[in-house]
């Protein structure tokens, strides 16, 4: 089974992205799809109806929406392989973009919608670095220069991605992502999947539940605002 | 790769809102063409220039498939705007780019590698020439005007792009000096295909190729037989100019206005 994870801001186009994927995959691959999202989603649904799949859905509530489709990974390989699937696709919620959601032995998407602005690229810069492909949609709505540019800021972040751009909704220039899942390999071992790089971390006390303001509550590894540009870095 | 210049670009028939097959063998594109696409709103003509733009591979929902020197272009041409023989520069252009113009440019340039000191400023000058309303290295892309932008955007494709094949989607739109655009472009030995409603654009364009119901309806080579309405469209569009001009300066125009 081949695992792809796509990721990227909202209404960047993921579901578009994975809707004519699994619209030209369909008729040679056995599909399962699994959304990861905050407190609504309804791609799960969508999908379901038009092509009859499989899919789940998982809210992550108070939790990073990334590192619960982390902690859920494992499950959903599980569950997809007693589907029977031999592709499984899961869509982030895409949100704070300071983490990247990619794993080892699945490709890692992530789309960025062209229309988003010229720096988008550089801040979100976690997940185009660890990405194997970009996904630039509304290719239709900008021009020769402008793509060209956008690009050139994508190269910045990250020179080896593989970028396709795309006018989702009719699917021009898909059949680059399309061989690349398809030419993907498959999962090898399930329980040796890792992530491809340290998320941020739950460093301060706020993450871990606590309401107070200010620097007098609160202990732990993170910095005074005059003591650094970050406040952590992790390594 | 295959890296030999364009020679021509070839559009093969797709089929129309209907289903049926467009009327049309190829549709041939050459350095130096100049094409008209003309039709009703909604006839499809946008959808052709982005199946050129695309290169279609009978993957777009009109069917249609564009080769390049008759045969599918090499996959950079498609993936890496950088190769890509044809700049498109749309209807509703509005640059979404964060930037200042000289700032843009300059990405542009470097993203083609190209080693030219003057290029941005030669190009905004160029840009100048195809509008009344002075485009300033330091404005930012966003705060442009619609004429401005896709007066940037045409010399960009001329000078930096350098693509031998442009496509314009109803240039006649945005205020823009057109029939110096058309100059430059002839001068420059680029193809050019104009969507337009604009019986001047269309009467300057060699062949027209006329669009129904989502697909080619036929495409007409007038030749020499219009010359006559050449003439008119050109004094009348003289009139109008003057007339766009004395308006924008906010003159009365009460003296006899068919020179």
């Amino acid at each position: 089974m081949k695992l792809a994870v796509v990721a990227g801001p909202p209404s960047a186009g993921k579901t578009a992205v994975v809707r004519q994927t699994i619209r030209s995959l369909l008729d040679r691959h056995r599909i399962v799809y699994l959304k990861i999202d905050v407190v609504r989603a309804f791609e799960d649904e969508e999908l379901a109806a038009e092509f009859g799949i499989p899919v789940r859905k998982v809210y992550s509530g108070d939790l990073c929406p990334d590192h619960a489709g982390v902690m859920v990974m494992r499950d959903a390989i599980a569950w997809a392989e007693r589907e029977g699937a031999d592709l499984l696709l899961v869509e982030s919620a895409g949100l704070c973009l300071r983490c990247s959601p990619y794993t080892t032995q699945g490709l890692g998407i992530v789309v960025l919608s062209a229309v988003s602005g010229t720096n988008t690229p550089l801040k979100m810069a976690a997940m185009l670095a660890l990405a194997d492909i970009a996904v630039v949609t509304r290719i239709d709505l900008v021009s020769q220069a402008e793509k060209e540019v956008f690009r050139e800021r994508i190269r910045e972040v990250n020179p080896d991605l593989d970028i396709v751009e795309t006018n989702a909704v009719q699917g021009t220039g898909m059949r680059y992502l399309l061989r690349a899942i398809e030419e993907y390999p498959q999962i090898t071992d399930p329980d040796t999947i890792v992530l491809r790089g340290a998320p941020p971390l739950g460093v301060c006390t706020v993450c871990i539940g606590k309401t107070e303001i200010g620097w007098q509550h609160h202990f732990g590894v993170v910095r005074r605002l005059e003591d650094a540009d970050y406040l952590f870095r992790g390594d | 790769m295959d890296t030999s210049p364009t020679r021509e670009i070839t559009i093969l028939p797709g089929r129309n809102r209907r289903g049926e097959p467009e009327r049309f063998e190829a549709i041939t594109i050459r350095p130096g063409d100049t094409i008209s696409i003309v039709g009703p709103t909604g006839s499809g003509k946008s959808a052709l220039i982005n199946d050129i733009e695309v290169f279609a591979r009978n993957d777009t929902a009109t069917g249609r498939t564009v080769l390049v020197n008759g045969e599918f272009p090499p996959e950079e041409f498609v993936r890496d705007p950088a190769y890509k023989p044809v700049a498109l520069i749309t209807q509703n252009t509005r640059c979404l780019a964060d930037l200042t113009v000289a700032e843009f440019l300059a990405m542009h340039v470097r993203s083609r590698k190209i080693a030219d000191d003057g290029i941005v400023e030669r190009t905004i000058a160029l840009a100048n020439e195809f509008t009344g309303e002075e485009i300033r290295a330091g404005a930012r892309m966003t705060a442009l005007s619609g004429g401005q932008t896709r007066s940037l955007l045409v010399a960009d494709a001329v000078l930096i792009a350098a693509a031998p094949v442009l496509l314009l989607d109803e240039v006649e739109n945005a205020g823009i000096f057109k029939e110096r655009v058309i100059e430059v472009l002839r001068a420059g030995g680029k193809a050019v295909i104009f969507v337009t409603h604009d019986p001047l654009v269309s009467l300057l364009s060699a062949r027209r190729i006329v669009m129904r119901d989502g697909g080619v309806e036929r495409v007409i080579e007038p030749l020499d037989r219009e010359n006559e309405a050449l003439r008119e469209a050109l004094r009348l569009d003289g009139i109008l100019h003057r007339m766009r001009e004395e308006i924008r300066a906010g003159n009365l125009i009460t003296g006899p206005v068919g020179a």
